[in-house]
């Protein structure tokens, strides 16, 4: 397991060459260094001199990918690519193109993310889990069909809706949580109650519905029916039965996101005023930060990684039958 | 049953953990702000819709920024607050400088001599005047700096200026200001001042030559270096001597780029290893201004605190006519300022800042972005009679400051341009057509909702040099109606089109359509907008194309040439007509002079650049005012802009709020505001009653919900219990 | 009048097209022919799939643009026609004008006057500040307490006619399919709600505004309906512009195995790791900036915001596409071990024909189900990305920009909210439909599901 484990980790350091190289090139086919430092110059008194000085302060002075100047290897050494990308790997993110420190930004900005995304991850999980047992308890009746229809239903309302109507109902209208914001110290939950509360409703249809297919599926099984000919109770076979059983396909389905939480989410960042990653990203695309958006992509990459071999292993501890190789 | 009684219970004890945590708290639910000292007068205040990226004086240049550079630093002048039109007052030097005329050898000669060469300006220190408590100025028992380190291991552990347990101070001396002026020559730090101030102050090119080729590793302490037009006479006197005449150049010490810096504070923050820390001059600025940084995390806030070293500031005790009866003499002569901490929180985006302002929670509406957000503006309209606020609104007492900064927004003309640029009659004519068909009243009204004023000439009001009533009138463009300025009607326009060849918008001979082209900025440009303008000009028979594009394209358009028709806007850095006239002058057209420049209508012609050229060095009166009377009539002639407006915004000021004039140049009026803590706190408390009912409904559906389950399922048990 | 052919309405009914005559092939399936008919059996499925397709033939309709002649002005002979900048639709011509009803500024649905106020002059030359009357609604009314009266003598009129119009419809396919054992009743239910409620809004929206106007003035509910066009249009091209790819490299990667399927494997996990949004809206930007520099390519605006759209159809195509693609691979690596194809292999068949005749009949059902899944999220999605603001370009319409717009009028007091709730309507139904109709297909198409349903 700890050969796979290396060997995956080897693996995807090609990966994140190729992440790399992407971004780069995405980014500097429209991009030149020269509008970089336009439009972090502004707008007043651009003399081609504050150009120059600005490409050389941050390190954009140089060929992108080929330096023909050069000899041997520095000709691909001496570029902006491998100056930028190789300090990445050393997980060195350098300065923001406003020149900030973005590993300082990102440390920082990380636990707002997590104190969105985790407890919306867990009551999600939570409240998911309980109403679709709850409606596998009527399956086949017209409850059943009702509460499936509704999550096709919540499914269906886009994103932007709930948050914009949480956040003008309860907060607005209701004056029950502040609008937006983040206090770090004191009564953080206060900020954190909406923007949880609607992240677990977006979900709901979603989530519901899956888990719902699930537990179905478990329920069809010969073991249950010998349960229940056995003449054990409803909940016995839901709790007793159903539940551990469909574990295995919820563990390994949401042990993928797990590393993904520390992202953070866009949108309800952005709308609730939460300082995080989602909305540090959200800023960085607006203001065309192209070094935050490197590392961003990066760290991004990483945590995808990482999800996969969680995943991997989660299999291997939820089922003894499979072995990684 | 035992789950649901379980289930029951774990209910009851949700709702009972929301009460009893509601009952705990202070205060409403809904307070966004984070607990503040409340020994101290705090000012709830926003910085939107980004953190300041720079705080250093040398490269800052944007409002957002300078509302906080304002209050920390004080430049050698400032204005005056109340009195309008714009007045400079000295404030960290003690009186306005004292101009000498020097010929080309520095004997001082009489301004009529013609023989003038160069400027000089002399200023006296303030000798009271002294920096903020910081550990720049610590010393130990023998005088030497206590925070001085050789190696990046010795400071590690300060990671914030407010780490550093030992602070220090001194006065402002005359150096201070030479450091600074060095500092803005210094090719390193790459300030915008260098390109421009370059051309004026003597020596300062060089100097920035000289200094790009020393070493430098660690600070380089620009005292050992000269500027020929620098000069410390004594330690509170220095002086500045500029090429020539330019007498704007008074304007500009009013800007913080001219504020001391303490050589001794940016020899700290080069300490080895404080620039990995943000331990630098743009992230923590030390000034000797009213206010001092104590708190800067660009993720959430930026909080100021009084500086206990500042010199003794009083309120005016004169203004602008009107100002005692507004209130705003109320304070007259009390000691600066009146506040002890100011917080500002980021806020991104506008709709929870004005949701909050509402709620109380923010004192103000803004700092120095207005109503241009097109959100505040859904609250009031701007009637004939003024504003016209909603119920809600006026329930809450909140007062309006009107503020028309010195900037506008326009579309211009490319003169060059083939189909509608040039100076011929007919050309003057579709121009001037086009001019007319473009309602700007009504876009005004409708896109900015009311809070802006047609411009006649690049000149806004407030500005000497503009004129009201019938005299300040495009005659081009309006009729002087029942004492009112009249757009012309429809009809002319389309008469004027026809005399500039194109009937109905076809041209006469080809009979093709004319179709214009409008270069937006993306951003700045929605559907409703442009349909609105599409519908504008088809009225004369006018197509319109639009070619959005992102600011750096936009900028690439403009400086080639290559557009037809353009937006743009400008804010002008000091209140001078020479600001805007510049505008058009041929030596900015970037077609001329290959620069950077602000003349992208590319207007060129001789006639205005020489009436320009005297207007600039005329001092204000009325000679001067008839030279711009005529540099107006040649825009107007020559129909340059298609459009230009001077937009109004509009600050709301909760009640408790008293000293809101707002000065449409300096931000820095912090020290004046007042607010009343207590009336505060009632207000909040009254406005933000929770309403509860959503919670109970909302557990009773809950239960609801549970209901029918929990029925089923025991009627399900009892089914296969007799199964 | 010169018709114009953008790339979206190209593609679009090229896709159209191809769908019919794809279902006409698998009809020839028996085995295909019964999941359909399994989807189609259930009046849900007859319903979702009649409101889906009123969509698209609205989103057909606004797919067929032309340019209007304009007049010679008098007096002035040339051979030479020109024609007018605006390029309309189809649709436009049916709603009836319902886009050229222009009002000043916001009014509220059914309103008859504006939303704000404005200085009038009253009988006696008076300047007072009040709401002015609409331009387009209720003009004919002799008093405004006529107007709910109006409202319910005119709706019901076009209620009739409605009614009139969708018997005429229905009608001959009763003839036709009255025999036929599917619920063709749901279908006609909703035929002839959806036409009468068509008929009811462009008749009455020449009296009123149904769903008032917004800042411009323009009718909301027009706009809304422009909305779908690029609803429908994103959800179906972006799949359509990335299958090439998908099933190419999926197959590839399955069939051929080694360093092919290395090579594919690399690609889809280094796209998918990098985080959706990032790579959507660089490559967003990408498209725009290269559309800015160019603008030469373009002689109406009309065909830069196409080009952009189409743009962002690929990038989200190309964002979405690793899920196919894995799927595809999963599925190849599967089939290919069966013995028939091994077989076919033994006797020494071309690849190529392994492939055309085994491998891609096998997996056509992933696409399928792929595509309906899909088009509901990317319908979703455009809402999202035009709030970050690389979504549609504004000058085409679109129920993302609609909303991100409407944001800030929920602030206003009193609320404006009709330009929300038009574009939360006709998103929310289409999705909807969409969603309900996936899982059907989902259910008939897929054999894990199908197993268990019958099973169950």
């Amino acid at each position: 397991m700890f050969a796979y484990i290396v060997r995956r980790l080897l693996y995807a350091i090609p990966i994140l060459i190729g992440v790399n190289l992407l971004t780069f090139t995405l980014f500097f086919v429209v991009n030149t260094p020269d509008d970089m430092a336009v439009s972090q110059l502004g707008e007043k008194y651009v003399t081609p001199e504050a150009i120059e000085n600005w490409k050389k302060k941050n390190g954009y002075d140089k060929p992108l990918f080929v330096n023909a100047d050069a000899s041997g290897t520095s000709q691909l050494t001496d570029t902006i690519f491998f100056n930028k990308s190789v300090r990445l790997f050393a997980f060195d993110f350098g300065r923001s193109e406003s020149g900030r420190d973005i590993t300082t930004d990102v440390s920082t900005r990380m636990w707002p993310s997590l104190a969105v995304a985790l407890p919306t991850f867990i009551v999600g999980i939570g409240v998911n889990i309980t109403i679709a047992l709850m409606v596998v308890m009527f399956h086949a009746t017209r409850l059943d069909r009702g509460a499936v229809f509704l999550f096709v239903a919540l499914m269906s309302i886009s994103y932007l809706f709930y948050i914009i109507g949480g956040q003008y109902l309860v907060a607005k209208s209701w004056r029950l949580v502040p609008v937006s914001g983040f206090v770090p110290e004191g009564q953080v939950w206060r900020f954190l109650v909406l923007p949880v509360m609607v992240g677990v409703i977006a979900g709901i249809g979603a989530g519901a519905r899956w888990y719902r297919t699930l537990f179905l599926e478990e329920a069809n099984q010969d073991y249950v029916r010998t349960a229940r000919a056995k003449g054990c109770s409803e909940l016995t076979i839901l709790f007793k039965h159903i539940l551990p059983n469909a574990m295995i396909p919820i563990l390994t389905g949401v042990v993928v996101l797990i590393p993904t939480l520390f992202m953070g989410s866009l949108l309800i960042e952005s709308f609730f005023g939460i300082p995080g990653l989602g909305s540090y990203m959200l800023d960085a695309i607006n203001s065309q930060d192209f070094a935050i958006v490197r590392s961003m992509v990066f760290i991004g990459s990483i945590l995808y990684i990482l999800g996969l071999i969680l995943t991997d292993i989660s299999y291997t501890l939820a089922d003894p039958r499979v072995r990684l190789s | 049953m035992k789950a649901a009684l379980r289930f029951a219970a774990l209910l009851a004890a949700i709702s009972l953990a929301i009460g009893l945590t509601s009952g705990c708290s202070e205060g409403p639910w809904n307070d966004p702000n984070p607990s503040s000292p409340p020994n101290k007068i705090t000012y709830q205040s926003v910085m939107t819709p980004a953190p300041p990226k720079h705080l250093d004086t040398a490269l800052s240049y944007a409002t957002d920024e300078a509302l906080f550079l304002m209050q920390i630093y004080e430049p050698p002048l400032g204005y005056h607050f109340l009195k309008r039109p714009y007045e400079l007052i000295p404030q960290s030097v003690e009186q306005l400088p004292e101009v000498t005329y020097l010929d080309k050898d520095g004997a001082p000669v009489d301004l009529e001599s013609g023989e003038v060469a160069y400027t000089r300006y002399q200023m006296t220190v303030r000798p009271e005047a002294h920096y903020q408590p910081h550990p720049a100025f610590a010393v130990d028992a023998s005088g030497e700096p206590l925070y001085l380190f050789s190696t990046a291991q010795e400071g590690a552990r300060f990671h914030q200026v407010p780490d550093f347990p030992e602070l220090g101070s001194r006065p402002v001396q005359a150096g201070d200001f030479v450091y600074a002026i060095k500092r803005l020559a210094d090719p390193v730090l790459g300030s915008p001042m260098l390109g421009l101030m370059g051309q004026y102050i003597v020596g300062m090119k060089e100097f920035s030559d000289r200094i790009d080729e020393e070493p430098r590793e660690r600070w380089l302490d620009l005292r050992q270096y000269e500027m020929t037009g620098l000069e410390i006479i004594d330690d509170q006197t220095f002086s500045i001597t500029i090429n020539g005449r330019y007498p704007q150049f008074i304007y500009w010490l009013a800007m913080h780029f001219f504020s001391p810096i303490a050589p001794e504070v940016d020899r700290f923050y080069k300490n080895p290893g404080f620039v990995d820390r943000n331990l630098t001059l743009d992230w923590w600025p030390v000034g000797a201004g009213p206010f001092m940084m104590v708190k800067n995390n660009p993720n959430t806030e930026i909080v100021l605190e009084k500086n206990p070293n500042y010199r003794p500031d009083f309120y005016p005790t004169e203004g602008e006519q009107g100002d005692a009866e507004a209130g705003f003499l109320d304070d007259a002569g009390k000691r600066l300022p009146f506040i002890d901490r100011a917080v500002f929180r980021l806020e991104k985006t506008v709709l929870p800042l004005w949701t909050k302002f509402l709620q109380g929670y923010y004192d103000r509406s803004g700092e120095v972005r207005g109503n241009t957000n097109r959100v505040f503006d859904q609250a009031f309209v701007v009637g004939p009679d003024g504003l016209e606020l909603t119920e809600e609104l006026r329930g809450h007492d909140i007062t309006v400051s009107q503020d028309v900064k010195p900037g506008m927004y326009y579309y211009g003309f490319n003169m060059r341009d083939p189909v509608i640029g040039g100076y011929t009659d007919e050309r003057r004519k579709l121009r001037r057509a086009l001019q007319i068909a473009f309602d700007l009243e009504e876009y005004i009204n409708i896109f900015y909702k009311g809070n802006g004023i047609a411009g006649m000439s690049p000149i806004p009001p407030g500005i000497p040099g503009f004129m009201d009533g019938e005299a300040g009138i495009n005659p081009y463009v309006y009729d002087w109606v029942d004492g009112k300025a009249q757009r012309k009607p429809i009809e002319h326009a389309k008469q004027l089109m026809i005399e500039a060849g194109y009937p109905n918008g076809r041209n006469a001979v080809t009979g093709e359509p004319l179709k214009i082209f409008i270069d937006v900025q993306s951003q700045a440009m929605n559907n409703t907008t442009m349909n609105w303008i599409t519908r504008t000009f088809s009225q004369i028979g006018v197509q319109v194309e639009y070619r959005p594009a992102d600011w750096n394209r936009t900028r690439e358009k403009l400086l080639t040439g290559n557009t037809q028709i353009f937006s743009h806007g400008w804010i002008a850095d000091y209140p001078d007509p020479e600001n805007f006239l510049f505008l058009l002058s041929s030596s900015e057209s970037p077609l001329i002079c290959e620069c950077d420049g602000a003349n992208n209508a590319n207007y060129d012609s001789r006639e205005y650049d020489d009436l320009f050229e005297q207007m600039r060095l005329e001092p204000s009166g009325p000679a001067r005012d008839k030279i711009i009377s005529r540099m107006i009539d040649l825009y107007q002639k020559d129909a340059i802009w298609l459009y230009t407006f001077f937009p109004k915004d509009n600050y709301l000021n909760n009640a408790w709020v008293s000293n809101t004039k707002r000065h449409g140049i300096t931000p820095g009026n912090l020290k004046y505001l007042r607010i009343d803590p207590e009336h505060r706190a009632e207000r909040q408390a009254q406005w933000n009653q929770p309403v509860t009912w959503p919670l109970y409904a909302g557990a009773i559906l809950l239960l609801l919900l549970l209901l029918p389950g929990v029925i089923a399922y025991r009627r399900r048990l009892k089914a296969t219990a007799t199964h | 009048m010169k018709v114009v052919v953008l790339w979206s309405d190209a593609l679009i009914f090229l896709l159209a097209i191809s769908l019919v005559v794809f279902f006409f092939q698998l009809r020839k399936d028996p085995q295909i022919r019964a999941r359909w008919q399994q989807v189609f059996s259930s009046r849900l499925g007859m319903m979702t799939f009649t409101v889906i397709i009123a969509y698209v033939s609205v989103a057909l309709l606004d797919s067929m643009h032309f340019r209007v002649a304009l007049e010679n002005p008098d007096g002035l002979e040339t051979q030479e026609v020109f024609y007018d900048n605006n390029v309309t639709s189809v649709l436009d011509v049916l709603s009836g004008g319902m886009g050229e009803r222009f009002e000043r500024t916001y009014s509220a649905p059914f309103a008859l006057k504006s939303f704000e106020k404005q200085t009038l002059q009253d009988e006696m030359g008076r300047t007072v500040r009040d709401f002015p009357q609409l331009k387009h609604a209720g003009v004919h009314l002799e008093s405004p307490q006529d107007k709910w009266a109006d409202v319910g003598q005119r709706s019901l009129y076009a209620l009739l006619m409605g009614a009139a119009l969708s018997l005429l419809i229905i009608l001959p396919q009763w003839l036709l399919l009255r025999n036929s054992p599917l619920p063709w009743y749901a279908s006609w239910a909703v035929q002839g709600i959806l036409i009468s409620a068509a008929v009811w809004m462009v008749s009455i929206s020449r009296y009123y505004h149904v769903l008032g106007t917004d800042l411009g003035g323009a009718d909301v509910l027009y706009q809304t309906m422009k909305g779908i066009r690029t609803g429908v249009l994103l959800g179906t091209l972006s799949t359509l512009i990335m299958l090439p790819i998908a099933v190419t490299l999926g197959i590839a990667a399955g069939y051929f195995k080694g360093w092919v399927d290395d090579v594919v494997q690399y690609l889809y996990i280094t796209l998918s790791s990098i985080p959706g949004i990032l790579l959507i809206a660089a490559s967003v930007l990408l498209f725009q900036v290269y559309i800015d520099i160019n603008p030469d390519f373009f002689s109406i605006g009309m065909e830069k915001a196409d080009a952009k759209f189409i743009a962002l159809c690929f990038i989200l195509g190309v964002t979405s596409w690793s899920t196919l693609c894995r799927l595809i691979r999963a599925e190849t690596l599967k089939i290919s071990q069966l013995g028939y194809v091994q077989a076919a292999h033994a006797f020494g068949v071309s690849h190529v024909r392994i492939l055309w005749r085994h491998i891609l009949p096998n997996v056509v059902h992933i696409i399928l189900i792929t595509f309906v899944l899909d088009f509901s999220a990317l319908v979703l999605a455009e809402a999202v990305l035009s709030y970050i603001g690389v979504g549609i370009d504004p000058s085409m319409g679109s129920w993302g920009n609609m909303i991100n717009g409407a944001r800030t009028e929920l602030s206003r007091e009193p609320v404006i909210w009709w330009t929300l709730a038009g574009a939360f309507l006709f998103m929310f139904v289409l999705v909807l439909a969409a969603n309900l109709f996936s899982d059907l297909v989902r259910d008939a198409f897929d054999p894990r599901t199908s197993l268990r349903r019958s099973e169950a």
